[in-house]
């Protein structure tokens, strides 16, 4: 990137090219510094000897112990953890199952009041959650899902699907029409088109999309509080629980919860940027 | 391989017709080029014979069979994509092998004819590489090699060297036309540039606004325009056209412009019989002009008018002179290079020969 920069310039004097190195690492740095150093942190207090946290003349403490993750998960983190993969994976499934051939649809086909549903798709968006909470509750209790993995994630489902929508529609959309037609002339029916030539195609852009609803769903506290009382995601079970703890315990829950994510994202990263040589959204 | 017939094939976008009623017979092994400007409507009917487009009315057959609502699949027609199309998540081997592996050939022949295509188009040592690791004209040879691998009914091309660049282009004409004669594949092929029809087509499709203006050989296109956009649109630089008015005697026939007279032998009498006194488009190519010292007066083919030289393309293999005449401009084409001085009094003359006429409402051909 950065060579690509500086190859715009007309030829800069090396001083000048010096400095510019110079202030790019800085800008650099200090945008990296300002992530991480939250991150380095509480995962460092998540792990302190609780004497050392306390002691004045510690900045950084050499004692560390699993104490604090190892007490969470005792307590109940374990299987909020469980639940929350639980609801973010079945929030995935649900969204993808509605929302691609929904985004595909957008991409390809041209119909009567394509755009004012597009509109309608994202102003779904506009309720606050909290206003239709309670309603959902009821309803909830009444059809017998409250309290359940799967009444979270067909919550976060809703939430997510316009974006889902949304996102792989411009994906497909960002996809060349020839190479479809490509597969229907040499053999390939509709659907085999979708799964041979235009999935493989979208797959980084679909990559980003999960990301995306994943960490949606993940971080989302609100809903999972309200629908949940003893199946707790992850944040619910935070919010109701280690908040009242001591404040280790409490960088042990932010590391908790911060950890599967940066997992996910880590694998599914790879997926995001190029591949096959062509780039897509 | 079989022979292609359209009837009566119209096709709307909306409100615009892009094709409108056309028929059209492919000989089996033919190869036939569609040309037309763009927005003629030859992409479409391209994409009607393939399968990717529905006519709204008319008739698509292969042999005696009525394809015209079968899906792509089952036609077993090739194409190459104005872009190539070549899938970039698959290797150049897998991208030649696709089309067999659907058809579910067992392996060591679909080696063999990846092979065979591979050698066919000099992409042999390319079987492993992405697209992305292809120039423009490798990846239209991929392309190629895909259509022609699976030895297909009918083998359609879509201006498949425009984004190819002008050497390369020169290039790949000929050994396209080659492939085509060593494979005797019917192939249709649609293009813009008349250069390209020229020395590719077996025929020649000349279209123009969804309608098919001529069929014929490249000799008879070129020669023979049966219409007005035939002549225009055929041929560089453009055919001279000029308004003229025929009076008949029985001495000769004249074509009065206004600016000059041009007199025709008594043979044309028959032929210019129904237009006394009425206004036709005369047409003339630049190279049937000349200047008149050049030519040999006596023969009497040749009708002279004066003018002046107006502007001088000096092209180094022709040289085409821009000849103020009266009102209007005749442009006349010597092959070779040429001196004249701008401004300076000319005296043309035009080959009566090869005169084309034109009749003013319907643009036909009378002549």
């Amino acid at each position: 990137m950065m060579g690509v920069g500086l190859s715009m310039e007309a030829r800069p004097s090396p001083v000048k090219y010096l400095l510019l190195r110079v202030l790019i690492y800085a800008l650099v740095s200090i945008a990296v510094l300002w992530v991480l150093t939250p991150f380095a942190i509480s995962i460092m207090y998540a792990f302190v000897d609780p004497k050392q946290y306390y002691s004045k003349s510690v900045i950084i403490p050499a004692l560390y112990t699993l104490d604090h993750v190892r007490k969470l998960l005792a307590l109940g983190a374990y299987s909020a953890i469980i639940n929350s993969v639980i609801v973010a994976v079945l929030t995935i499934v649900f969204s993808f199952a509605l929302g691609l051939p929904a985004g595909y649809a957008f991409a390809r086909y041209t119909f009567r009041g394509k755009d004012s549903l597009k509109l309608l798709i994202i102003s779904l968006r506009m309720f606050p959650i909290i206003v239709i909470a309670v309603p959902l509750v009821t309803l909830y209790i009444r059809i017998g899902l409250s309290d359940s993995p799967l009444g979270v994630a067909l919550a976060h489902t809703a939430m997510a699907l316009p974006f889902v929508v949304l996102i792989t529609s411009s994906i497909f959309a960002g996809i060349p029409k020839d190479l479809e037609e490509a597969g229907l002339i040499f053999g390939l029916s509709r659907a085999g088109v979708f799964l041979r030539i235009t999935m493989p195609l979208a797959l980084p852009g679909l990559a980003a999309a999960a990301i995306f609803t994943f960490i949606m769903s993940w971080n989302e506290v609100f809903i999972a509080s309200v629908l949940t009382l003893t199946n707790r995601t992850l944040p619910a079970f935070i919010l109701t629980s280690a908040m009242a703890a001591t404040d280790f315990i409490k960088f042990a829950a932010s590391f908790i919860m911060v950890l599967p994510a940066m997992i996910f994202v880590f694998i599914a990263r790879k997926y995001l940027i190029t591949m096959w040589g062509i780039t897509l959204r | 391989m079989v022979d292609v017939h359209l009837r009566g094939i119209t096709k709307r976008f909306g409100r615009t017709v892009a094709v409108d009623g056309i028929d059209l017979d492919v000989n089996d092994g033919e190869f036939i080029v569609l040309l037309g400007p763009s927005g003629c409507g030859k992409t479409t009917t391209l994409r009607i014979i393939a399968g990717l487009e529905k006519p709204d009315r008319g008739r698509v057959f292969f042999g005696n069979k009525d394809v015209t609502y079968l899906p792509p699949r089952e036609r077993y027609v090739s194409m190459v994509f104005q872009s190539y199309a070549v899938w970039p998540h698959m290797t150049v081997f897998d991208n030649i092998a696709f089309p067999l592996k659907i058809k579910g050939l067992p392996k060591d022949e679909i080696v063999c004819k990846v092979k065979w295509a591979a050698e066919l188009l000099q992409i042999g040592d390319l079987l492993n590489r992405y697209p992305h690791q292809l120039s423009g004209g490798q990846r239209q040879r991929v392309a190629v090699a895909r259509a022609i691998v699976v030895e297909p009914n009918v083998l359609l091309m879509d201006e498949p060297l425009s984004n190819l660049d002008a050497l390369l282009r020169v290039r790949m004409r000929s050994e396209l036309k080659k492939l085509q004669r060593k494979i005797k594949v019917t192939t249709i092929y649609v293009t813009h540039d008349q250069v390209e029809a020229m020395t590719m087509g077996d025929r020649i499709a000349v279209m123009n606004a969804g309608k098919i203006m001529q069929v014929g050989t490249p000799e008879e296109i070129y020669n023979k325009p049966q219409n007005i956009f035939v002549a225009g649109f055929v041929g560089t630089p453009q055919m001279n056209f000029f308004d003229a008015t025929i009076s008949i005697s029985p001495k000769e026939v004249a074509l009065d412009a206004g600016d000059f007279k041009i007199s025709l032998e008594p043979r044309f009498t028959e032929l210019l019989k129904g237009f006394e006194g009425k206004s036709v488009t005369v047409g003339i190519r630049p190279e049937h002009i000349h200047p008149s010292k050049y030519v040999a007066l006596s023969e009497g083919r040749y009708s002279l008018v004066k003018g002046t030289v107006d502007f001088v393309e000096a092209l180094g293999s022709d040289t085409i002179v821009h000849v103020n005449v009266g009102s209007r401009i005749l442009v006349m084409k010597l092959s070779g290079s040429h001196h004249f001085k701008l401004g300076s009094d000319i005296e043309i003359a035009l080959d009566l020969d090869k005169l084309h006429i034109f009749r003013k409402d319907s643009g036909k051909a009378i002549i």
